[in-house]
């Protein structure tokens, strides 16, 4: 399952991931994981933040393994196994760099790979792409939906840009704040394999997308108030 | 386009050293003219010659003594660094210890050195201890300051992306804050390979029976100015190729530092096929 969420930049995203990684606690109200209360959600769930956070002082395949290695796997097998799904990030052949030395789409995807190897079964992604210039930014969103295609992980992403969440979600939520609350919840009954393009200019993909934009329209015409 | 750029950097680094070098032939050739023009005694300004004579003639005394005063310099920064990395690492592992130690640190600088380099001699003697004593009191302040701001340079959104990895606060350290901290840690080195040298002296000055420090002191009693000249051209190799032992480590250690500051050109790594689709992009 892809969840979207789309708000005002305000709207609790952020507040929402970090509860939800369990970097914060609630003041109040309950989280259910699997549908059981979660006392602490930190390490339980894949966190992806809007920078990449490489460390520049590890190659970009030691950065990769970072999470198995913090989880006690050897570096040797950490690496080993960070290795074998280069190819699919496309990462092939930058195992030994610097992170500063690749491109941004390639260090989203090398921070992408270090929050699926830590094997979490809820990824959050906050942002992932919205430092990315428009065209890397739609190659890596179509590449993502490759991904998920293949390991069916459930994955939360949030993001600003309506058409991002409808193109890549099962379901969106759109926040608006303060406080930040759910205004509305969409599920996205458009068939998968998806494509930039063929599902973009779909009558049904712009209809949900001005169903999307009236609330956070409201919601900014609120907040400049 | 890549090639022209890199003749440029070739370029770029051969005027690096040629530079200084002219400038230095220049500054020479100025002293050596205005030696022979002037009536200055060589007791006041020898020559440049005449210095590079004195010190060929006198080469095993500048030797022998050269061997002391580096001897010295180089278990006196060693303590240095084991002193000013230790209270560093202490002063961040707690807020109190912070607050009792940093204020301290600072006074300790403002100790005249020269003035409290009797009292090591009196607590210790003659000996190598009183000079290893005051060059890591030079020393440590600019290893142990850059230091703490090392320990506190780690992103705080890195540590929290640790959290959500599981990291322990041990593994925190070890895999952020520690690597971090480390081109902070040679900055403060390359001040401190300065300052040691200066300590040297201040400590031979106060109580040695040899040394370059020493050295210049009983040369300047015989007005042997232009040996003095060569012993001080000495001190300052010895403060350079300290340096430059820094810059070597900081090379061989933090390769990623060193790499990220150079141009993309000089990576030899391949353009990545996406990034010519963004570049087209942009076009």
């Amino acid at each position: 399952m892809k969840v979207g969420i789309v708000g005002m930049p305000n709207a609790g995203k952020s507040t929402l991931f970090n509860l939800l990684a369990g970097l914060d606690r609630p003041s109040g109200g309950r989280i259910l994981l699997d549908g059981r209360p979660a006392e602490n959600l930190l390490g339980e769930i894949g966190y992806m933040p809007q920078a990449d956070l490489l460390m520049p002082w590890r190659t970009v395949l030691d950065n990769t393994a970072l999470g198995l290695q913090l989880n006690g796997v050897r570096r040797r097998e950490a690496r080993e196994r960070a290795r074998s799904e280069f190819p699919r990030f496309g990462l092939a052949g930058f195992e030994d760099v610097w992170p500063s030395q690749i491109s941004g789409g390639m260090r989203q995807r090398a921070a992408l790979l270090r929050t699926f190897l830590a094997g979490r079964e809820v990824m959050l992604l906050d942002e992932p792409f919205g430092a990315l210039d428009a065209l890397t930014r739609q190659e890596m969103q179509q590449w993502l939906l490759e991904i998920w295609q293949q390991d069916r992980k459930t994955i939360l992403f949030v993001t600003h840009d309506v058409e991002e969440a409808l193109f890549l979600s099962d379901r969106v939520y759109v926040m608006s704040g303060r406080p930040g609350r759910v205004e509305l919840c969409v599920d996205v009954e458009i068939e998968r394999p998806r494509e930039i393009g063929r599902t973009t200019l779909d009558p049904r993909f712009a209809d949900l997308k001005l169903e999307l934009i009236e609330p956070l329209r409201r919601a900014s015409a609120e907040a400049s108030r | 386009m890549s090639n022209g750029r890199s003749r440029f950097n070739l370029d770029s680094r051969a005027a690096r050293i040629l530079a200084p070098a002219i400038f230095a032939i220049i500054v020479l050739a100025v002293w050596q003219l205005y030696t022979v023009v002037s009536d200055v005694p060589e007791s006041s300004l020898p020559s440049p010659t005449e210095i590079a004579k004195a010190g060929w003639e006198q080469r095993q005394l500048l030797l022998d003594n050269t061997w002391v005063t580096v001897e010295e310099i180089l278990i006196g920064f060693a303590a240095a660094i084991v002193l000013g990395v230790v209270l560093a690492m202490l002063i961040r592992s707690s807020r109190t210890i912070e607050r009792a130690l940093y204020p301290w640190l600072v006074v300790s600088q403002m100790v005249p050195i020269p003035a409290v380099a009797p009292i090591f001699v009196i607590w210790t003697g003659f000996d190598l201890r009183p000079k290893i004593m005051v060059i890591a009191l030079v020393a440590f302040f600019p290893i142990a300051v850059n230091t703490i701001d090392g320990l506190r340079a780690a992103d705080p959104q890195l540590l929290r992306l640790m959290r959500t990895l599981k990291a322990s606060r041990w593994q925190r350290f070890r895999y952020a804050q520690l690597p971090a901290s480390l081109p902070f840690l040679f900055s403060g080195l390359k001040v401190a390979a300065a300052l040691s040298v200066i300590g040297a002296v201040f400590a031979e000055w106060v109580g040695a029976s040899e040394g370059l420090g020493y050295l210049i002191l009983v040369l300047n009693n015989a007005t042997e100015t232009a040996t003095m000249f060569a012993t001080i051209f000495l001190l300052a190799m010895i403060g350079i190729a300290l340096f430059g032992l820094v810059l070597l480590l900081e090379r061989l250690l933090l390769p990623w530092y060193h790499d990220a500051r150079k141009e993309p050109a000089d990576d030899g790594v391949a353009e990545p096929a996406d990034d010519a689709v963004e570049i087209g992009a942009r076009l």
